[in-house]
């Protein structure tokens, strides 16, 4: 069966007072899963191909082409985890 | 004067790129990064010397105990303690903070006495204090910090009283990187009776530190902020006081008798002499060895020049980052007041878009409350990103992290 974990490596909860997620692609999958998020999403504007924002189901993604995501209005880690379903799988 | 480019050899993750880009490490205050002399000793330890220490007779034994001993000794002498019966190893300032708490705490903490804590702490000196207090019933009094992040040293006179047994404090703030008069802190506790358990985790990695000048009761740091490995720390107290306290953990190395009696089936325990009374168990001989190794390597540099060279960076980086529009920067102007750290935000950027972004370019920095929540909500904070120097940093990679800054500005 097919997991998120295939191309996510970690999952952290920002520390502040706007708790967001930060998404880390596995270094090896990153490039494949960043096309998948990039073919899925709606782009709202890129950055020197550094940044992606995005728009996803009402959830806010800053992609960062290093691998790492920063995701926002989602409040729950199950909401996020099926976004990411959708997104990656 | 130090010389950061010659430094720099020293340290081979330095050399590393990250993203593409050659790593710019400014996430000091969370961790530090270990020069070869460092990473060698611990190795040389396992290659060359790896036994077990105290009470055994082989000559392995022998010789790790005598390095065991021996970083005992450096780390007396580099901040002056009386002897090594003063200094105990634990796996770091936050194991020391709780020893504290647990060995003095417990069997003196009462109803009706009072612990101070400032709103700067971080949590480690908090969250002990807190739990401790759920179940001895004492009182906790938190002395206010001003706007500017400096200590508030009349919230500090208004709450102190006959009935502060304690005062908790750190001696560098590791948000704003705030320095805090500690002597005059210890003169005010002193007076009233109060004993003074100091945070310096921030501190010692930073500046000279003498435990007789300050006047201290207990001390913790950290061995992996000063380019010692992780998971080895130090506890100072005074032989007096150590003395006086009871174990924190209970197992082997910590005793000098278990006999058994028959005629109660109890086994009748003493203690041994300090400092192993409080190192239970087979110590981190290796991380020990490893931070002793990380003292004479700073002595060597001088102490004094570590504190200099970490001004120049905070008072360059300061007087650069007033160049960003957007940036806000938190706590004094004056780098003579701070620290190596410097938190800040930009406007309409979360900060860990923030370090997210100067990552793309291969620039460490951290994000959050750094474990200072009560600070930041004092100071309405939402989170803050947070730059922090070391020896290894130099005037060329604030200009690279300043260009980046700016470019964060048109996010």
């Amino acid at each position: 069966m097919n997991s998120i974990y295939e191309y996510v490596s970690r999952i952290e909860e920002t520390c502040g007072q706007e708790s967001n997620f930060v998404v880390f692609l596995k270094y090896e999958r990153s490039r494949e899963a960043i096309e998948k998020i990039l073919k899925k999403s709606e782009l709202q504007r890129s950055i020197s191909s550094i940044i992606y924002d995005l728009k996803f189901k009402g959830a806010s993604l800053r992609l960062y082409s290093s691998g790492k995501i920063l995701i926002k209005n989602v409040k729950e880690k199950e909401t996020l985890l099926k976004v990411l379903s959708e997104l990656l799988l | 004067m130090l010389n950061p480019i010659k430094l720099r050899e020293d340290f081979p993750i330095l050399k590393r790129l990250v993203n593409g880009y050659p790593l710019i490490y400014f996430d000091n205050a969370a961790t530090t990064q270990k020069p070869v002399q460092v990473i060698q000793a611990i190795r040389e330890f396992y290659e060359k010397h790896n036994a077990n220490v105290h009470r055994a007779v082989h000559t392995l034994s022998q010789e790790a105990t005598e390095l065991y001993e021996g970083a005992h000794e450096e780390v007396a002498k580099f901040i002056n303690a009386e002897s090594i019966e003063e200094i105990i190893f634990l796996r770091g300032t936050t194991e020391a903070i709780n020893l504290v708490a647990y060995s003095w705490g417990l069997r003196n903490l009462n109803q009706g006495d009072e612990v101070l804590l400032t709103l700067m702490e971080h949590h480690s000196n908090i969250v002990p204090w807190e739990i401790l207090s759920k179940i001895r019933g004492f009182k906790i009094k938190y002395v206010d910090v001003n706007e500017d992040g400096l200590l508030n040293y009349e919230s500090l006179e208004e709450n102190i009283s006959r009935r502060t047994k304690l005062i908790c404090l750190t001696h560098v703030s590791n948000v704003t990187g705030v320095i805090n008069d500690v002597k005059r802190v210890v003169k005010l506790a002193h007076d009233y009776n109060a004993l003074v358990l100091l945070d310096a985790a921030q501190s010692v990695p930073h500046m000279p530190t003498d435990v007789k000048a300050l006047d201290v009761d207990f001390m913790a740091f950290s061995g992996h902020k000063m380019l010692g490995p992780t998971g080895i720390g130090v506890l100072y107290g005074k032989r007096q006081h150590l003395e006086e306290l009871e174990p924190f953990h209970g197992g082997g190395e910590m005793i000098r008798q278990v006999s058994y009696n028959p005629q109660t089936g109890r086994c009748m325990i003493t203690w041994n002499r300090l400092p192993w009374k409080f190192e239970a168990g087979t110590p981190n001989i290796a991380g020990a060895i490893g931070l002793a190794t990380a003292i004479k390597y700073l002595k060597r540099l001088g102490m004094e020049n570590v504190k200099v060279h970490e001004e120049e960076l905070t008072g360059y980086a300061l007087k650069r980052m007033a160049e960003c529009q957007k940036v806000t920067i938190y706590g004094p102007k004056d780098p003579r007041q701070r620290c190596g750290i410097i938190s800040f935000n930009v406007a309409n950027v979360d900060s860990h878009d923030l370090a997210l972004f100067l990552d793309s370019y291969g620039i460490a920095i951290r994000s959050g409350f750094h474990c200072a929540q009560p600070l930041h909500q004092r100071l309405g904070l939402p989170s803050t990103a947070r730059a922090s120097f070391y020896i290894y940093n130099t005037k060329e990679e604030i200009d690279r992290f300043i260009d980046v800054l700016k470019e964060v500005e048109q996010l």
